[in-house]
């Protein structure tokens, strides 16, 4: 098989179904290489069904899957060198101490990463000699992503790699991954954290019901860049916000009616959060959901405090 | 955390030789050496155990047994039970727990997930029971020589009748273990299923009872398993040759030991190789 230099997974058309029941219903998905591509979506949305599909783990129903040239169901060990997993869930190797289990995973790669550095890069070094079993959750997550990324990969998978991390530990994170990333590493993440997948990923998917809902780059997801501005201030008391495609023109109008300060002003977009739920929100109700951003020009509206503003 | 930006693609790799299965393989082995004995209740369970029953027998059972031209000390008589039931303790009991809870929480599939070859890992996990094996083995003799004053046979071809007995009978509870992890739905019904069974057969099969004072039709059930026949076989290895004519067939029958143990290695081996997996039954 010859392999795409630019394209490190193509996915076309992936189906798995458990019981009857679709998880993954019919997905397409890209991801070229040296890209942090995050992958998005509810509990139960099928991220962990295609990332293990990827990964050679789970068998699909029907569709084709390239991981780096290769169908990952019937990939051999050549390949398994070159790729690296940090799953959803795992354990084992209780009784064995951090730098024991990862020099001893070293073993296995042909290229594999300096374990004393790998330890000290997930922030493991004091726990050098602490067993497994004795490792806190975030710690043991570590662990995890340590023995990921030991044997160079030039692909990584990650499948919620910073669950239980504590906020320090998550910007470490970033970094290493930012600087994996920056080495040539191709890394796909799922993430619940949109934060996270804004700072990290070159591209979102958003997936829903086992189907990609949108991808786009963190800004311009759903028509984010295309977005109305929100514009909040008080007025006789009342907070207000509005929708607008115009906000200088919404603020200047108010300024000359109110003052030159406006009350409370605020002006901003949507945040990433805003667009993820609105497109979660869209794909449950209709099925083919991309709902393009509202043209109107500018609609004002006395603010409920209970409610969140843009829905 | 921070930046790894020092092992860029192009830097020298750390590792100096390239890995190989049978690198691999010893390097497992040594993690399996290490996880067994730091699992306390492993190394009660199936390390010491068959030396804490022989201890048991010899304090209990002050009087002798055997027939009336020379009975022996009951610990000199348990003595082949014990390693026996040391084996099958070592190599199916430990095989099919380790199995059926690395299975369940995740070891195997992680394992799965790099290119570490198959064989190397159940090239560890055999490495690790005959170390283990020979360990118990030998501890279990010292304490059966100096402590209960068992005599141990000075003769070359009872010590070879040892070696393949002990082999045999390893083999065939390891590969048997292996398959026999599958059975378990749940780590946490594991050991009972794995455990159970094993006592039941160390009653019918001559360990903890004398073989020939069980009823015919329980010593028939016990002789489609292999422990009744490396107890016979351990019996012909520690017991005076007196004593193989209360055998129930009259003779040691090494020929038909060999056999059994022979076909259940084979039989094991093919139930292995078709029903191995490296995940929970559930997972997808
Ligand atoms: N092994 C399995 N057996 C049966 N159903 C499964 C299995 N794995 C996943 N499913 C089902 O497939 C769907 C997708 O699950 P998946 O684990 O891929 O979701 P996810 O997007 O990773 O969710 P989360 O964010 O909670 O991790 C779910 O409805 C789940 O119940
Ligand atoms: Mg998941």
């Amino acid at each position: 098989m010859t392999e795409p230099t630019d394209t490190a997974i193509r996915v076309r058309g992936l189906r798995k179904s458990y019981a009857g029941v679709p998880a993954v219903d019919g997905l397409d998905l890209d991801v070229r290489t040296g890209e942090v591509f995050a992958l998005l979506g509810p509990n139960g949305a099928g991220k962990t069904t295609t990332v293990e599909i990827l990964e050679g783990y789970r068998h699909r129903d029907a569709g084709d899957v390239s991981v780096l040239g290769h169908d990952p169901q019937s990939a051999g060990a050549g390949w398994r060198k070159r790729i690296g997993i940090v799953l959803q869930s795992s354990g084992g190797h209780d009784e064995i101490t951090v730098e024991e289990l990862v020099g001893h995973f070293a073993g296995y790669y042909p290229g594999a990463r300096d374990p004393d550095e790998v330890i000290a890069a997930v922030g493991l070094d004091e726990k050098r000699r602490t067993r497994a079993r004795h490792l806190s959750g975030g710690q043991r997550r570590r662990l995890d992503v340590a023995l990921g990324i030991l044997g160079h990969p030039a692909l990584l998978f990650l499948d919620e790699p910073t669950t239980g991390f504590d906020p320090e530990a998550r910007r470490e994170f970033w970094a290493l991954i930012t600087s994996l990333a920056d080495g040539g590493t191709t890394i796909i993440l799922t993430t619940h954290y949109l934060d996270e997948a804004e700072h990290l990923a070159d591209r979102l998917g958003v997936i829903t019901a086992g189907r990609i809902v949108a991808l786009d780059t963190p800004d311009r997801l759903g028509g984010r860049d295309q977005d109305q501005a929100i514009v909040g201030w008080t007025e006789d008391g009342v907070p207000r916000t509005a929708r607008t495609s115009e906000p200088t023109a919404l603020v200047a109008e108010l300024s000359a009616r109110l003052g030159a300060e406006v009350p409370a002003l605020t002006v901003t977009r949507p945040t990433l959060e805003d667009v993820y739920l609105r497109l979660i929100d869209g794909a449950a109700t209709t099925a083919s959901a991309h709902p393009s951003p509202s043209t109107a020009r500018s609609t004002i509206q006395p603010a409920d405090p209970q409610e969140p503003v843009p829905s | 955390m921070s930046s790894l930006i020092r092992t860029g693609p192009d830097r020298r790799p750390h590792t100096a030789s390239r890995p190989s299965t049978p690198r691999i393989a010893a390097a497992r082995t040594r993690l399996e050496i290490a996880m067994y004995f730091r699992e306390r209740d492993s190394v009660i369970f199936s390390f010491l155990f068959p030396i804490i029953m022989l201890g048991i027998f010899a304090v209990a059972f002050s009087e002798q047994i055997g027939p009336d031209e020379g009975p022996i000390d009951f610990a000199q008589y348990f003595l082949p039970g014990m390693v026996a039931s040391g084996i099958a303790l070592v190599s199916f009991q430990t095989m099919a727990l380790s199995l059926a809870i690395e299975r369940e929480d995740g070891t195997l599939k992680r394992l799965r997930g790099t290119p570490m070859p198959p064989m190397a890992y159940f090239l560890g996990k055999i490495g690790m029971i005959l170390v283990v094996g020979v360990a118990q083995i030998a501890l279990l003799l010292a304490v059966a020589a100096l402590a209960f004053g068992a005599e141990l046979p000075t003769e070359p071809d009872r010590w070879l009748t040892f070696a393949w007995c002990y082999a045999l009978g390893t083999a065939a509870g390891t590969v048997l273990g292996i398959a026999f992890s599958s059975v378990p739905r749940s780590a946490k019904s594991a050991s009972a299923v794995v455990v159970g069974p094993l006592i039941i057969l160390q009653f019918i099969s001559g360990v903890f009872f004398v073989y020939t004072d069980l009823p015919s039709w329980l010593q028939n059930i016990a002789s489609v398993f292999p422990l009744k026949w490396t107890a016979q076989g351990m019996r012909s290895v520690f017991l005076p040759d007196h004593f193989e004519d209360v055998e129930v067939s009259g003779s040691w029958q090494h020929g038909s030991t060999a056999l059994v143990l022979a076909v259940w290695l084979i039989l094991g081996l093919i139930v292995c190789v078709r029903t191995f997996r490296w995940r929970r039954r559930d997972d997808g």
